[in-house]
């Protein structure tokens, strides 16, 4: 009785079918919205609110320089505490899109009456692009498969490692909002190809300035976009709807990323943009050659014409091009594009570019520690997208394809590949699951209706016959539908545990468990940083790798001889060189630079493996490949890397090895083992009487791991 | 100098470098004065030499208890700057009103206490890793006065028992860490004898060169203290290596003259401790808790030799109740004024009280001297910033540690303000969905597009009708099944035919209703990819209908001529089939009409 009262009550708020769809749809975006960004809090519960890593060091020091001095000041900004002494144009030599968009946001919750810290907007910029991805993705997967597939790939990329390892709290990198920038612009594209509508061109080319304002990966988009629209001409998809749609994007997008001065002309001048020329102009002759044959009704005359047309703009394109190199009006492609091309590339040309770890070709572990189950359910997703062929899911297809392969190339692109992969993998997921639903559905309607209708031997007889066809159809597909749950559960819990164990620690503040089980933190970047911020002169110039560069400008407010913008290889050379010469020869080079201060990272005392002495082969390649005398075997024995009594000679003297393991052979690191017992390599080391004559040191942090040196005056003559 | 004939009887003096208060310097004098002239007085001058006034950072002057009396709170005694005329210039005079005149030959006794900083000279100035600190001490084993004394002496307490020299008077004693000059009787006026004394002093020489201590109110419970320390080691600077190894072998000998740590006392119940810098959270401190006090132990990033700097902000919220208190309509906050630091010299502290905003009336209360302004900080959900009280100070000493008090006026609604403004915020985003969502915001209202859309709309609202009354003739077809189940248990024709008559009628008007939803349908150009299913629809539906209708009207029948339940089912069986099939049908129908 209360029963039925209450549904009577009830009744003109019962929601209609559609409108309960809308409303589940719009809250299960609401969670992964919020999923999407509280996922990505691990860093900050762990750790505490701060900036990961290298790069995004140097992001904050500019979004706080953008917030103080405000944005015309930042663009003209000269910055001498880098690149000692030669300086750097900020302004001009880097992508602002992440600093104005975050000092966008600060200045939003300032007038709002938000009283926060910039530290905090940047270190939450990340996660609140990721959750702006989600939506989009669920936009995007709408456009190309259906509302199912849309909020599956919600859900899927809110999650994905892949994605996240760029974009947890705190690591405010290009990267952060690229990925959004990237995927919104390729939503919008595909939208106009799909309307034709020139409101949707215009949105898409307002995507790529933003995403050509926010990061390098921007050459992606202006590459796939053209070959996209070559695959649908020569596939025979041309439309009306892609003319526009292109045209509108390439126009508009150019002439807006002409006014990053970073990127500037480089759309008309950079070999690397000249696809997106050809298939533009490709695309008019194209029209034309459409027009005059809606005017030409003599087929053969209108093959005449097409066969001279098609000469002429080729020849002409040719000899375009061909001067435009040879006059050096057009650069040729850069080494890093080339690298992308061929993955050996780097390793033979440019170190520089080859020592960074993230550069590396990618290892099929890390596809499967970044993917999961999605690298399954992609070639299935991309099976669906060929059986359901439209403009939409070709270039899904295309994304998905080049974006894999460059994904293999290097570690980083990975990121660039997660999109695609989530939405194919969402479209693979959602359309079984809706196959199998229906199959369930249909099944259980007839089951209903023949219970409810008794017993009767007819009706039984007409269900087995209906049954008969495929006798295991419903019990295969409740299989196959819990099957599929039980892998998207086992994809939630890895992306999790990723997320919570690899991609969640600043790196930074390091981390270990101590003999009791307690965390033990060792927090000697920092400490070594504010060391040199507070009792150097302000006008110190330190020497250093230049992967720490960021961090001491950014931490320690000091000037650096090199950072990881890695622009001037001479300049990381002349370090490399510095630290790979025996002591007096590098004091030469040490005071000719007018450096004060030496910083090496050592990781003997407590393991710590990424140090300088691990990465002391990159500084004598690096600085063999510009100056001669400094060569790699001298530091090798047979071929081989050692630090102990049997290395090489040069390498127990030179100045790298010094600084490093100054009274290191004084030190017991482990209990039964001799002192000058590296940890990080497992050997004792081979020199350990070093004395320093033109260096002193100035500091050492707690746990070792950053030791500074100060330079000496030169002695007094007589 | 008919003024000046008070003579000191006693005067003892003792130098503390104490180990609390290493880079200050307390000197404590009992005097005992007695007038010796015949008028009453009731000012005693105090005299420094410049050197020490400059140092000077707090000087009191309390009358003296006597040992072993139970201790009542002591009344300071009105200490002045004075400016009197016939003085030497280098001297700098302070006056000490007594509380009451002092007649001829009357004496009275009081304390002075007053405390120098910066006063303790490193030297050598600086010294290596494994050096220890010396410290040179410079004062007059004779008091400066500028009265005759007549018993006077002096005891320098140093912390530790190492002593590198010190000056030799007639009359000096040593024990241990004390040194003793004295006694000195019939001293005249202005008799001044330097001593030196050059000892060991390994102590924390902690200088606060800035610290601005922010003291935020918020109604809702909780006093917030946020203090941003500039620290120095004002010992001797150090030279040459710093070498961790040394320093983790022997920390007390290569490293001696370096502290490591820092502790603050803070109130009780302190929570939300937080220890930071500009660069990050700072991990190594500690914090015990009982109800007495909280005490913060941190350590900075690095140990702190001579002339090393380091910056940190600590911070930690208080209960309101303990320190807000209210009389006579106004609120006054009641607070600490310095840090909660021990043995710390602060060069300048600048301590920031940030009122609740809509606060008026404000007044300080401070027992010394304090420069003061008036700014507003913007904060969280502030229209018109909050007033700040700024409080400044030069060389502040642990003695300047006392409660001071800002009053103040603070509306109760007030209170509400911000939560209102959140609230209201919301509502109108809210609202301006709904608006949203309702209004139609398109251009241009006569562009094919948008006509298209508007028809499209009608036409989803008309299928959507469609859709209503198709299942509703469903259900009635449902309860005529039920109906026929019934029949089937309890044998009641009549009820049965009840509720055919019904149903009957509801589809009657049911099918009249569809008419003009398909004529409009048909007439619809946008509709024209729907029509054929929708029309498919209903002639499944009346087909429905009408089979259901046979099948009911047999059931019906055969119970009216009591056959047996199984004939009636056997000849309705084959209605039956295609019952089930056309129900699938037009169910498959339904589903797909409503994905368009």
């Amino acid at each position: 009785m209360s029963n039925s009262y209450t549904s009577d009550i009830l009744k003109p708020f019962k929601l209609k079918t559609k409108q309960q769809e809308l409303l589940i749809r719009v809250l299960i975006l609401c969670l992964v919205y919020i999923l999407a960004f509280i996922t990505r809090l691990f860093s900050v519960l762990r750790y505490e609110s701060m900036i990961h890593e290298f790069d995004p060091y140097f992001n904050y020091r500019t979004t706080l320089y953008v917030t103080q001095h405000g944005f015309y000041d930042f663009w003209n900004w000269f910055d001498y505490e880098s690149w000692y002494p030669l300086g750097r144009i900020v302004g001009g030599t880097l992508y602002p899109g992440l600093m104005v968009t975050a000092a966008l946001i600060y200045r939003l919750l300032h007038f709002l009456r938000f009283a926060v810290h910039i530290r905090e907007v940047c270190v939450l910029t990340a996660p609140f692009f990721a959750s702006n991805t989600t939506l989009v993705a669920y936009f995007f997967g709408k456009e190309i498969w259906d509302s199912g597939a849309g909020l599956v790939a919600a859900i899927l990329i809110a999650v994905c490692p892949g994605y996240i390892s760029r974009s947890v709290a705190g690591s405010y990198d290009n990267e952060g909002v690229a990925i959004f920038a990237l995927l919104f612009t390729f939503y919008l594209f595909v939208k106009a190809v799909n309307t034709g509508s020139l409101a949707w061109g215009l949105a898409s080319a307002f995507g790529y300035f933003y995403m050509v304002s926010a990061w390098g990966g921007y050459v992606f988009i202006i590459n796939l976009i053209p070959l996209y629209v070559l695959v649908l001409l020569i596939t025979g998809r041309y439309s009306m709807r892609l003319y526009v749609a292109y045209n509108c994007l390439y126009i508009l997008g150019m002439l807006l990323a002409m006014q990053i001065r970073f990127v500037g002309f480089q759309h008309v001048q950079s070999g690397e943009h000249m696809a997106a020329m050809g298939v533009f102009f490709l695309m008019q002759v194209f029209y034309f050659l459409d027009w005059v044959k809606h005017m030409l009704s003599d087929t053969n005359l209108f093959q005449e014409f097409l066969r001279i047309t098609v000469t002429c703009a080729v020849a002409v394109g040719g000899i375009a091009l061909g001067v435009g190199m040879a006059s050096g009006y057009i650069s040729p492609w850069t080494g890093r594009f080339y690298s992308l091309l061929d993955p050996t590339y780097a390793k033979d040309h440019i170190p520089i570019i080859a020592s960074v770890s993230e550069h590396q070709p990618t290892a099929w572990s890390s596809f499967m520690f970044d993917f999961h189950i999605l690298l399954f359910l992609f070639p299935a997703g991309l099976y669906f997208c060929f059986k359901r062929l439209s403009d939409a899911t070709i270039f899904i297809v295309m994304y998905g394809l080049t974006s894999m392969y460059f994904a293999g190339v290097m570690v980083r692109l990975i990121l660039v590949a997660t999109p695609a992969v989530c939405l194919i993998s969402a479209i693979a997921v959602s359309a079984t699951v809706k196959n199998l639903t229906v199959l369930l559905r249909s099944k259980t309607k007839v089951a209903q209706i023949g219970s409810t209708k008794g017993t009767s031997s007819a009706k039984a007889s007409s269900k087995a016959s209906l049954d008969q066809s495929q006798p295991f159809q419903k019990n295969g597909a409740m299989a196959l539908l819990f099957g599929a749950f039980y892998l998207l559960s086992r994809y939630a819990t890895h992306c999790t545990w990723v997320t919570s164990e690899a991609y969640s620690s600043p790196s930074i503040v390091l981390a270990a468990r101590g003999a009791h089980g307690n965390r033990v933190i060792f927090d000697d970047y920092r400490e070594a940083y504010f060391w040199l911020r507070q009792n150097t002169p302000l006008d110190a110039k330190v020497m250093s790798w230049w992967d720490y560069g960021y961090q001491i400008t950014a931490m320690g407010n000091r000037t650096v001889i090199v950072d990881n913008n890695t622009w001037n290889n001479t300049h990381i050379a002349t370090v490399g060189r510095a630290m790979s010469s025996y002591e007096d020869e590098a004091y030469e080079i040490i005071r000719s630079l007018d450096v004060d201060y030496v910083l090496v990272v050592f990781g003997g005392v407590t393991g710590y493996s990424s140090d300088d002495i691990n990465k002391f082969l990159w500084m004598v390649r690096i600085g063999g490949g510009v100056f001669p005398v400094i060569k790699e075997p001298d530091y090798l024995v047979n071929g081989e890397y050692r630090i102990d009594k049997g290395a090489a000679p040069k390498m127990l003297n030179c100045l790298m090895y010094k600084l490093s393991y100054y009274r290191f052979g004084e030190m017991m690191t482990e209990y039964g083992k001799p002192p000058g017992y590296d940890r990080a390599r497992g050997v004792e080391i081979g020199n350990k009487d070093i004395k320093l004559e033109h260096l002193e040191e100035a500091f050492t942090t707690s746990n070792w791991i950053v030791r500074i040196y100060k330079v000496k005056p030169p002695n007094n003559r007589w | 100098m008919k003024s000046f004939r008070f003579c000191f009887l006693m005067l003892t003096i003792a130098i503390l470098a104490s180990p609390a208060l290493s880079d200050l310097v307390l000197s404590k004098v009992d005097r005992r004065v007695e007038n010796a002239g015949p008028e009453k007085e009731s000012l005693v001058l105090l005299a420094f030499p410049e050197q020490q006034a400059k140092n000077m950072a707090y000087l009191m002057a309390t009358p003296h208890e006597g040992k072993g009396k139970v201790k009542n709170p002591v009344v300071a005694l009105p200490v002045e700057a004075a400016n009197p005329k016939d003085m030497p210039a280098a001297l700098t005079f302070y006056s000490v009103s007594l509380p009451k005149g002092l007649a001829e030959g009357d004496s009275f006794t009081f304390d002075v206490l007053a405390v120098f900083t910066h006063a303790l000279r490193p030297i050598p100035e600086q010294i290596t890793q494994a050096d220890i600190q010396l410290v040179l001490y410079q004062d007059s084993a004779h008091y400066l006065s500028p009265y005759a004394v007549k018993v006077q002496s002096l005891s320098v307490k140093l912390p530790d028992s190492r002593i590198e020299s010190y000056t030799k008077l007639e009359n000096t004693k040593i024990h241990g860490s004390e040194i003793k000059y004295g006694p000195y009787e019939n001293l005249p006026s202005f008799s001044y004898s330097p001593i030196a004394v050059h000892f060991e002093s390994n102590l924390p020489f902690a200088v606060a060169q800035e610290l601005v201590r922010e003291i935020e109110i918020s109604h809702w419970g909780n006093v917030q203290v946020t203090e941003h320390y500039k620290l120095i080691h004002g010992g001797a600077q150090s030279k040459g290596e710093f070498s961790r190894l040394d320093f983790l072998a022997r920390p007390n000998v290569r490293g001696a003259s370096a502290f490591r740590y820092l502790v603050a006392n803070l109130p009780p119940r302190a929570h939300s401790v937080y220890y930071r810098d500009e660069i990050g959270n700072i991990s190594t401190s500690h914090l015990r808790g009982d109800s007495k006090k909280t005490e913060l132990l941190i350590e900075p990033r690095y140990p702190m030799f001579g002339g090393w700097r380091t910056a940190f902000t600590i911070g930690y919220g208080l209960p309101l109740q303990d320190f807000l208190y209210e009389s006579d309509g106004k609120r006054f906050l009641n607070i600490t004024f310095s840090s909660p630091m021990v043995e710390l010299v602060i060069d300048a502290l600048i301590v920031k009280v940030v009122l609740p905003e809509g606060s008026s009336d404000i007044s300080v209360a401070a027992s010394f001297p304090v420069e003061q302004w008036q700014e507003t900080k913007i904060s969280h959900l502030d229209i018109d910033g909050r007033p700040v009280v700024v409080l400044k100070k030069t060389n502040v000493v642990p003695q300047h540690n006392q409660f001071f008090q800002v009053y103040y006026h603070f509306s109760q609604l007030s209170m509400l303000r911000e939560p209102l403004m959140l609230i209201s915020g919301f509502f109108f985003f809210f609202v301006a969905c709904i608006v949203y969502m309702h209004a139609d915001i398109s251009i241009s209202k006569s562009s094919a597009s948008y006509l298209a859309k508007q028809q499209w709309e009608e036409v989803q609202a008309v299928i959507q009708q469609v859709q209503n009354i198709i299942s509703r003739c469903l259900t009635t077809h449902d309860n005529l099944e039920a109906s026929l189940r019934d029949l089937s248990r309890t044998g009641n024709i009549q009820a049965c035919k009840a509720a055919r008559k019904a149903a009957d009628g509801l589809l009657k008007e049911l099918s009249k209703e569809l008419k003009p939803l398909l004529t409009f349908l048909q007439s619809s150009p946008s509709a024209a990819q729907v029509l054929p299913k929708v029309e498919e629809l209903v002639a499944k539906e009346r087909e429905l209908q009408e089979k259901v209708m046979v099948k009911h009207s047999t059931v019906v029948d055969g119970y009216e001529k009591k056959l047996g339940a199984r004939d009636i089912e056997n000849r309705v069986a084959l209605q039956q089939q295609k019952l089930t099939a056309l129900r699938q049908e037009v169910d498959d129908l339904l589903e797909f009409i409503d994905e368009i």
